[in-house]
């Protein structure tokens, strides 16, 4: 059974839906990549799940319906959301931030080896826990979210756009440690990315997404291989 | 220059009193945006339940003490019932319910308690302690009661995750969502520390300006220059100008412009700031693209 299962999914901000009818899953473990161009509805789609907006369908986490339940909620269930534009906390330090992640865990030895751990993935990350998270670069600012995230011990991680605004080199970076990550910790990934080059690289499944409904999807290889796909998201 | 030290250790005094209340501004300040206007009225009112638990019998600390625990309490279920309803709704909505609170806390008080004076007794001693001749037992223990809650305020708010969680929260309520933390509570929980510490501040400025329905409207206007001067989202800021505008207070009021107009200085400070220097000594600057 999938850990998360979307079905018929229509969601939107004031009276405008931007999803209509959006079904997709993401196996236990597995990673799977969410494609679209500019305004197809992908961020949404992470906020839709992480009950950020009003939406209707159904959502099932781990067998458990979710699609009423508050943001807070589904995050302690362990869904943890790398949001748009980071949702740093810019006057925290950097130490600060990866704590305030793991709020909602009472069980404190676990959570200062979890740091460590952050920071094995991460090192950039000790040498400036006691800076303000404001002033870390963006490639920083994106390692903290996505360690932010990680603090949590989610069982599903949503990323929106975690290559966006930064050098290519740091993305390569980034990337790596998210498939070691999802390797080591057994932590599934929702990712969504404008960058499909990259995204295809890291997933298992791939959904493409134009103007709020889904119009292709499959394992990655046979999206990668469509020429459709290929012609307007790889560009080749 | 007797004279002047005492001006200056009772300015430190009440301006120690002005930095809770500035604090208790600034809590709610950073996590809504609003400016409490009842806030003063609020602390006016745990000052007459304390008056009344004294009254009754019961020792000054434990009254002192309860009075804090339910102005917490009062605090938190003030947000949740009637501010939490208009939480999104417009500015002027918002102000309107804080001055709605502000005439109610008032006239109940005027109601219950009437409107005669009452004295309010100082947990300290007459004589002043030490054989000192600069300042009263009253204000040095004042400072020392504002110096216990500041610090206090500070380790909780620095080395607590509860503490953590209300700073994370007053920066970005939306990422404190998705980490788990309920935001709602959070802010409830603000309004009660406000609260409490807002009651602490009527306590000890009671035995100088006396008990009655509007003692606090002057004390409230200090804080809020204090908090303006300070940088009304920044909590050292406020601390720090509270201290400033109770010895600024004292000294243009028995040096220059006389102690009846002494509630001026309070009222140019804050016509001041906002001209020149609106975010204040150690505020944000707000710059926005058009």
């Amino acid at each position: 059974m999938a850990l998360l299962e979307v079905t018929d999914l229509c969601a939107g901000y004031n009276a405008a839906d931007v999803l209509h009818g959006v079904s997709f899953a993401v196996e236990q473990g597995g990673i799977t990549a969410i494609l679209g161009a500019n305004g197809a509805g992908k961020t949404t789609l992470l906020r839709a799940v992480s009950g950020m907006l009003r939406r209707r369908g159904s959502i099932r986490f781990d067998g458990r319906s979710i699609e009423s339940l508050a943001t807070e909620d589904i995050a302690r269930l362990g869904v943890a959301h790398v949001p748009d534009g980071r949702g740093t906390f810019l006057d925290l330090t950097a130490e600060e931030n990866l704590r305030i992640g793991a709020y909602t865990r009472n069980d404190r030895g676990e959570v200062a080896r979890d740091l460590e751990r952050v920071f094995t993935y991460f090192p950039r990350l000790k040498e400036r826990r006691h800076q303000q998270a404001g002033t870390l670069s963006g490639g920083e600012q994106q390692m903290l979210a996505v360690s932010r995230a990680l603090m949590l011990r989610p069982r599903l991680l949503l990323l929106d756009e975690p290559s966006f605004g930064l050098a290519p080199l740091v993305v390569q970076d980034i990337f790596g440690i998210m498939r070691a990550i999802n390797a080591e910790e057994g932590v599934s990934v929702l990712l969504v990315e404008q960058n499909a080059g990259l995204a295809l690289d890291l997933a298992d499944n791939a959904y493409v997404l134009e103007t709020g409904q889904v119009v292709m999807s499959g394992t990655t290889e046979a999206v990668r291989s469509d020429e459709a796909v290929r012609r307007a998201y790889l560009g080749y | 220059m007797e004279a002047f030290l005492h001006q200056v250790f009772s300015g430190l005094a009440t301006g120690g009193i002005y930095a809770s209340l500035a604090l208790a501004l600034v809590m709610i300040y950073q996590s809504t945006n609003h400016i409490n206007f009842a806030q003063g009225e609020m602390a006016m009112f745990s000052t007459y339940l304390a008056w009344s638990m004294i009254n009754a019998g019961m020792p000054y600390w434990w009254a002192f003490l309860l009075t804090v625990l339910i102005s917490f309490v009062a605090g938190v279920v003030i947000e949740r019932i009637i501010i939490r309803p208009v939480e999104h709704a417009p500015v002027l909505s918002i102000v309107t319910v804080f001055i709605a609170l502000l005439v109610i806390f008032n006239s109940v008080a005027g109601w219950i308690f009437t409107y005669t004076i009452k004295t309010f007794p100082s947990p300290f001693p007459e004589q002043p302690l030490f054989g000192n001749r600069y300042i009263s037992s009253h204000e040095l223990g004042s400072i020392g009661i504002t110096l216990m809650v500041l610090v206090g305020l500070y380790l909780f708010f620095r080395f607590t995750p509860l503490g953590l969680a209300m700073r994370a929260v007053a920066q970005n309520p939306l990422s404190s969502r998705l980490v788990g933390i309920r935001v709602g509570w959070m802010l409830a929980l603000g309004w009660g520390l406000a609260a409490a510490v807002g009651a602490v501040a009527g306590m000890l400025v009671a035995p100088i300006v006396y008990l009655e329905p509007n003692m606090m409207a002057g004390v409230l206007l200090y804080a809020f220059a204090a908090a303006l001067v300070g940088g009304i989202d920044n909590p050292f800021g406020a601390v720090l100008g509270g201290f400033m505008v109770g010895v600024l207070e004292n000294l243009i009021g028995a040096y220059v412009i006389g102690t009846e107009l002494k509630l001026t200085v309070a009222l140019v400070l804050i016509i001041g700031v906002l001209l020149f220097k609106p975010s204040g000594m150690f505020g944000k600057v707000f710059v926005s693209r058009v």
